[in-house]
């Protein structure tokens, strides 16, 4: 239904692909920038939350008439006060605002005091009395299978497991069967966090009509307008969320969170505004980050090295929530069949409940586990059968305008010219396996939705909408949903839009992330901002065009095909000294249409695939990478030290070589700090002398994020095919880059100094460890040695596109049959 | 709590005197941001952990979460809404524009006041000395080498008027 | 926001007026120099004294004299420290020790006296306060057990100070005024293997002065130990001084390690190399016997084992640089700058 109108392509662009200052960056180095903290209004007041210090417990009683009463203190608020549970997913209502009888992590916010100041609210927070039940703890994955009692919550899969999933595309075992060789190997990837260096602020206030106002630091202003409306049970048309511009958000941004609604529920009762701004211990609590993930990866490659079929089987740590953690369960199988031919593919999955704040949605969405699985899996495949890696990838790489064995369909490719060209750029044919010993190079692969295929609330509404004003005086204002947390959201909405229209950039005034005032957009998420704002920012912007170009023609007296807009006018193609200005040209129209204004909106195709599953894992487009990491291993120590990194993306076209540069390079970077020492892990004091289960270091001193001295100097290469399913071809580049990052850091050591890492981080101890496995003459590798049994379903059965499935499910009946025949 | 006695003097913040009166614990950070309606200066952990808060004090970058107030009566203090030249740009501030030094901006302000003592000091970095002036810095968006890549075009920028003047 | 909790506030002219206000004061006031150490431990509430005595304003803490060898002012930045051309030029240990703490704008506030006193750390001590509830405390602050190793009977915080072993090695001593007087320690003697009572400074006594003595015949040399190039404390510190006759016999060797106790390790691992040439051997045995006297614990960054494991190649990096040896491709791969 809202399919881009058919234009035909641009060949030649005046904005698009041309290095430029973003249209947000003097405020960014002015100081202008507003973030939420920044944000003052008269009569606020400040917000603190008491976090719970157990990691699991019910609470019996709290007693806050102490902080009620303390000098200054305007409000506190429990449980009691919030009797509706919420959460990002329809489907995981798991959360409460503040705790209503139950605590599962330490953090869980238990109770909220508003006060004159920061202070006084910190100090009455202390005079809060509460009476918790202990109640025993699960700190892992396996834990959580092993220990069904106590349930963290009563609803999910059984015991603590909270999501099962199975997936069976072609009979994965006859093909492994009939493989030349079979690989077995198991994988973990250790959880992480975004670590934004805004910590999350959100103010609320009522406006003059007692409507409620919510400035926050969001990714996903819509989705949070509904869920806030839920949460509060106020009528959505009475609230009005703005996405202030985000300091980093990397995921860590897009659920609804404890203190959006507590301070909103404040705000309403005291009738004035209400901040709260996390600190960073609290931003570590919210985390909603990488979800550590075990995996056992079975696949079966021919001779030549092509791939026959893959078992994955995958077991995730959720956290103490839901969150987004259904569709990051999907996501650690769903991705797994784009990048390279794979005839038969078979993915089970399960997320457990602990009791650790939630894991959550993290650049990459559940895809970097299995990719750093696949991509080191073939690294050992390669070797085994003498193949070198990159040729050996080139020989499969996934083709254009295909289905996959799950049923996705991939439009444009351009993995093949990505690997040609960090392999010519690294010399990678002279130096691999031939550098000195400690010394490698590592190549790795990956690819990544651009927009994920459906919203996370079901609807068949568009998923971007754009509006367009002009007026006499010239201006444009575009008004669209979308929200800025760094990455150029409204740089791209002024690019297309000022391309179209032939005007400059800056001369675009935007109005972003606002519900109150923006058509919706669903927020930056799932790398769709490029695609899905784009296509709608066109569409609207062609609209605004046709009825400009018709009213200069008819000023001109020539017909519309021969007047082109560009450079801020509209002039003749053949004579571009006769024409008008722009908003000469927007004065005629306004005459001749009144008032001035259009709108766009977009809704990706419909998916080919039926199954109940199918809704994960399409998109528009996918982007792809490849990464050549050098490392240097000492022998003695295991320290590494990645000196270049080589990366090359198929971006489709890039918008703003500037901005879509930066996307690359700041992958790489969050990717090398998983690889090498980002992890969010916790601590369990001795049993018998304490139940505490805490984050090992929630600071910025002891998560280690890397600093300029420890980052590597990258090569970047911007691959250009354009996609025809992609707005002037521009593809996604804000996660996909990080994606191979971790496996070639994995695979170079192995070329450095022979010894495998199957797991995240890739430390130093690790690596010795190794190295004085190999002097042993053992197996030299550090990972994971055993998978627990988990009870994943019979799977969902779907034949393939190539064996004459439809991309419905195959009942067993069905498939019975069909092999009878 | 004690009894609150605020604390009454003048701060010297991007030229201008200004009479503040503030609660005595609070860093120099606090009482830009609270009591000088300052919120271009960032801050990230409050702990000296990260380089948001970064600003200069004699012309030297230090971390203003852990500057007590009280300490700075008399020293000049320069901040992110003193860098521009009435609202012409910094050539570091429209090197970071241009090209790409500041993604979501949050950790923008400090390395930018950062890059200015370090330019000041040497006009004519290399790429070594920019990586180790900016590694107090954190930031988790560029990379850091369009950072570099900035400072470097804003040095070129200063060279290149200062022989033209 | 993480705010300091109230405090009273001097800022004295003098040391004598510091020194002063701090006897008046009691055990109650701490001194504040840069602030870079006591302002996060404050904002976690592991110190909340009631007063501080600002050191900032006192000019005479600032001053670097010569005299035999060199005295530098406790007060002097860790910038002004590694800016000085006698420093770079006679003590390069302390120079390279000074250039990698922490970070450079907090090398522009700390100051050389405050690295000297630097506070214990450790995983379960270094948080919040809600934090620290969460695991009921421990014997540093506001518990009473240890939980490092929950058997000890004293706290396992580990020192944390660069320029520490660098000076020890060095063979610096500190002065230490109070209103009663002035007394010179030895800076090894200076420190206590106990995380709580790491330090031998009184309360009432400010530590004003490092005196190093002449350095000629004397090459030293520091090398840290940490997961990033800036910002992380060392997880091992590894300083060494050698004098060597001008055949290139060692006549004096000393051997500090930073981070594997809880004070500055002074080791004897040094007398191994006395009256020999620095051959691999000589220095695979120094380094074996440093490595035999570390301690780490589980309270830092990075495996215990591993830090262990890898004093000896540490050691080894610290003594064939002195040895002559170009170690600057190492150097650059560990602590990623150019020293």
């Amino acid at each position: 239904m809202n399919a881009p109108e058919k234009v035909k392509p641009r060949t030649r662009f005046d904005t698009v692909g041309k290095p430029r200052r973003r249209v947000d960056g003097r405020a960014k180095v002015t100081g202008l920038t507003r973030f939420a903290d920044d944000l003052v209004l008269p009569r606020m007041v400040h917000c603190k939350l008491l976090r719970s210090p157990h990691p699991h417990a019910v609470i019996e009683a709290i007693d806050f008439s102490r902080a009620k009463d303390f000098p200054g203190v305007h409000l506190v608020l429990t449980g009691k006060d919030f009797p509706v549970s919420f959460g990002i997913l329809p489907v995981t209502q798991d959360e409460y605002p503040l705790a209503n009888e139950r605590v599962r992590y330490v953090g869980d916010p238990v109770a909220a005091v508003v006060a004159k100041d920061e202070q006084t609210a910190d100090a009455a927070l202390g005079l809060i009395e509460v009476k918790y039940r202990i109640l025993n703890t699960v700190s892992s994955a396996e834990e959580a299978l092993a220990n069904p009692e106590p349930r963290i919550h009563d609803y999910g899969e059984q015991g603590n497991i909270h999501r099962l999933q199975a997936f069976e595309f072609g009979d994965v075992d006859e093909a492994l069967a009939k493989s030349d060789h079979v690989f077995e190997d198991l994988f973990f990837f250790e959880g992480n966090t975004h670590l934004p260096l805004e910590q999350h602020a959100s103010v609320a206030a009522p406006d003059g009509e007692g409507k409620l106002t919510l400035w926050s630091s969001t990714q996903v202003p819509h989705y949070i307008h509904r869920a806030l409306s839920r949460a509060l049970r106020m009528p959505a048309q009475h609230i009005r969320v703005i996405a202030c511009p985000n300091g980093g958000g990397f995921g860590g941004k897009c659920d609804l969170h404890n203190h959006e609604i507590v301070v909103s529920r404040a705000s309403l009762i005291l009738g004035r505004p209400v901040k709260i701004c996390l600190t960073r211990e609290e931003v570590f609590y919210m985390h909603r980050g990488r979800h550590p993930v075990l995996m056992k990866m079975r696949t079966g490659v021919t001779n030549e090295g092509k791939l026959t079929g893959m078992h994955l089987q995958t077991l995730l740590d959720g956290g103490g929530y839901g969150s987004y953690g259904v569709a990051s369960t999907f996501y650690t199988g769903a991705l797994q069949t784009v990048t390279y031919e794979l005839p038969r593919y078979k993915f089970d999955a399960c997320r457990t409940f602990t009791n650790k704040p939630a894991c959550g949605p993290k650049r990459g969405h559940g895809t970097p586990q299995p990719r750093f699985g696949q991509e080191v899996q073939l690294d050992k495949i390669a070797e085994k059968l003498g193949l070198d890696p990159a040729e050996m990838r080139l020989n499969m790489v996934a083709k254009p305008d295909s289905l996959t064995a799950n049923w996705l369909k991939i439009g444009s490719i351009g993995l093949e010219e990505c690997i040609r060209q960090v392999v010519d750029h690294s010399d990678w044919k002279k130096k691999r396996a031939q550098l000195p010993p400690g010394r490698g190079l590592g190549l790795a692969c990956g690819s990544y939705l651009c927009g994920a295929g459906l919203p996370i609330y079901w609807n068949k509404m568009p998923q971007s909408g754009v509006q367009i004003l002009a007026d006499r005086s010239g201006q444009v204002t575009v008004f669209c949903g979308a929200t800025e947390i760094g990455q150029g959201s409204d740089d791209m909405l002024a690019a297309f839009v000022a391309e179209v229209l032939g005007i400059d950039a800056f001369d675009v005034r935007l109005v972003t992330g606002d519900t109150g005032l923006t058509p919706v957009d669903l927020g930056s998420y799932s790398s769709r901002v490029t695609v899905m704002m784009g296509h709608a920012a066109i569409q609207a912007a062609e609209r605004m065009r046709e009825m400009i170009v018709d009213a200069a023609s008819m000023e001109l007296e020539v017909s519309p095909e021969r007047l082109v807009m560009a450079q801020g006018r509209v002039f003749l193609s053949e004579d571009p000294s006769k024409g008008m200005t722009f908003a000469e040209a927007v004065v005629y129209a306004e005459t001749k249409y009144g008032t001035l204004g259009t709108v766009g909106s977009y809704a990706p195709p419909r998916a080919p695939g039926r199954f109940k599953g199918a809704g994960v894992g399409p998109s528009p487009a996918y982007s792809y990478t490849a990464v050549v990491v050098e490392a240097e291993v000492d022998q003695n120590t295991g320290w590494i030290h990645v000196p270049r990194i080589w990366v090359a993306h198929d971006i489709g076209r890039a918008v703003n070589p500037v901005l879509a540069r930066g996307q690359v390079e700041g992958s790489i970077y969050m990717g090398l700090g998983e690889a090498l020492m980002e992890e969010q892990v916790f601590r369990r004091l001795p049993p018998k002398m304490s139940h505490a289960l805490v984050h090992k270091f929630p600071s910025l001193l002891e998560y280690k994020s890397l600093t300029s001295l420890d980052m590597p100097e990258v090569f970047t290469y911007l691959v250009e095919d354009p996609d025809p399913n992609c707005p002037f071809g521009a593809k996604e580049v804000g996660q996909g880059p990080l994606l191979p990052v971790m496996p070639a850091v994995a695979n170079a050591v192995y070329d450095a100094v022979g010894v495998r890492i199957d797991e995240v981080p890739i430390t130093p101890d690790k690596v010795l460890r190794a190295l004085e496995r190999k002097a042993k003459g053992e197996t030299p590798r550090v990972g994971p040695d055993h998978f627990p049994k988990v009870p994943y379903p019979t799977p969902i059965y779907v034949t393939t596109p190539w064996e004459g499935g439809d991309g419905n499910e195959t009942k067993p009946a069905d498939r019975k049959q069909a092999v009878a025949s | 709590m004690r009894a609150m006695q605020q604390v009454h003097l003048k701060l010297n913040v991007n030229g201008e005197e200004e009479e503040v009166s503030f609660a005595p614990y609070k860093t120099l950070l606090e009482v830009l941001r609270e009591d000088m309606n300052l919120t271009g200066t960032k801050h990230g952990c409050e702990l000296g952990e990260c380089g948001a808060c970064a600003v200069l004090v004699d012309g030297q970058p230090l971390l203003a979460c852990l500057e007590l107030a009280v300490e700075c009566e008399g020293r000049a203090i320069e901040t992110i809404e003193g860098l521009a030249n009435g609202s012409v740009l910094h050539p570091l501030q429209a090197a970071f524009a241009d090209l790409g030094g500041a993604q979501c901006g949050y950790c923008t302000p400090g390395i930018l006041m950062t890059a200015k003592a370090l330019l000041e000091a040497e006009p004519n970095p290399s790429r070594e000395r920019i990586r180790e002036a900016i590694s107090g810095n954190l930031c988790r968006c560029t990379g850091y080498q369009q950072i570099y890549e900035s400072i470097e075009e804003a040095a070129r920028r200063i060279n290149e008027a200062r022989v033209q003047a | 926001m993480m705010r300091l909790p109230w405090f009273g506030f001097h800022a004295p002219r003098t040391v004598a007026e510091a020194a002063k206000i701090l006897a008046g004061e009691g055990p109650q006031a701490m001194l504040i120099a840069g602030g870079t150490d006591l302002v996060p431990n404050m904002k976690r509430r592991h110190q909340s004294p009631q007063t501080l005595v600002s050191l900032r304003r006192v000019d005479e803490l600032k001053k670097i004299t010569n005299g035999s060898g060199l005295k530098l002012g406790a007060g002097l930045s860790l910038t002004e420290v590694i800016h000085s051309d006698k420093v770079r030029a006679g003590y390069t240990g302390l120079y390279q020790a000074a250039a990698q703490v922490a970070t450079v704008h907090l090398r522009n506030m700390g100051t050389l006296g405050g690295n000297l006193c630097l506070d214990t750390r450790c995983t379960y001590l270094n948080q919040n306060y809600e934090w620290r509830k969460a695991i009921d405390f421990c014997m540093k602050k506001d518990g009473d057990i240890c939980w490092v190793a929950t058997a000890s009977k004293r706290c396992l915080a580990v020192s944390s100070t660069d320029t520490a072993p660098a000076l020890i090695s060095l063979g610096a001593k500190v002065k230490l005024v109070s209103s009663q007087g002035e007394r010179e320690v030895l800076l090894a003697d200076l420190y206590a293997n106990d995380g709580i009572d790491y330090i031998v400074r009184r309360p009432d006594e400010i530590l004003t002065e490092v005196s190093l003595p002449d350095t000629a015949g004397w090459k030293s040399t520091y090398w840290k130990l940490r997961r990033r190039g800036a910002f992380d404390f060392p997880v091992l510190g590894v300083a060494a001084a050698i004098k060597f006759a001008p055949d290139g016999t060692v006549e004096a060797a000393r051997i500090a390690l930073g981070a594997v106790s809880s004070r500055p390790l002074a080791t004897k691992a040094g007398d191994s190399l006395i009256g020999k040439k620095l051959t691999d051997e000589a220095i695979a045995e120094a380094g074996g016997k440093a490595q035999n006297v570390a301690k780490p614990m589980d309270n830092t960054d990075l495996d215990i084992y591993w830090r262990k494991d890898v004093v000896s190649s540490f050691v080894g990096y610290a003594l064939r640089e002195l040895r002559g040896d170009d170690m600057r491709d190492t150097r650059m791969r560990i602590s990623r700058q150019a020293l």
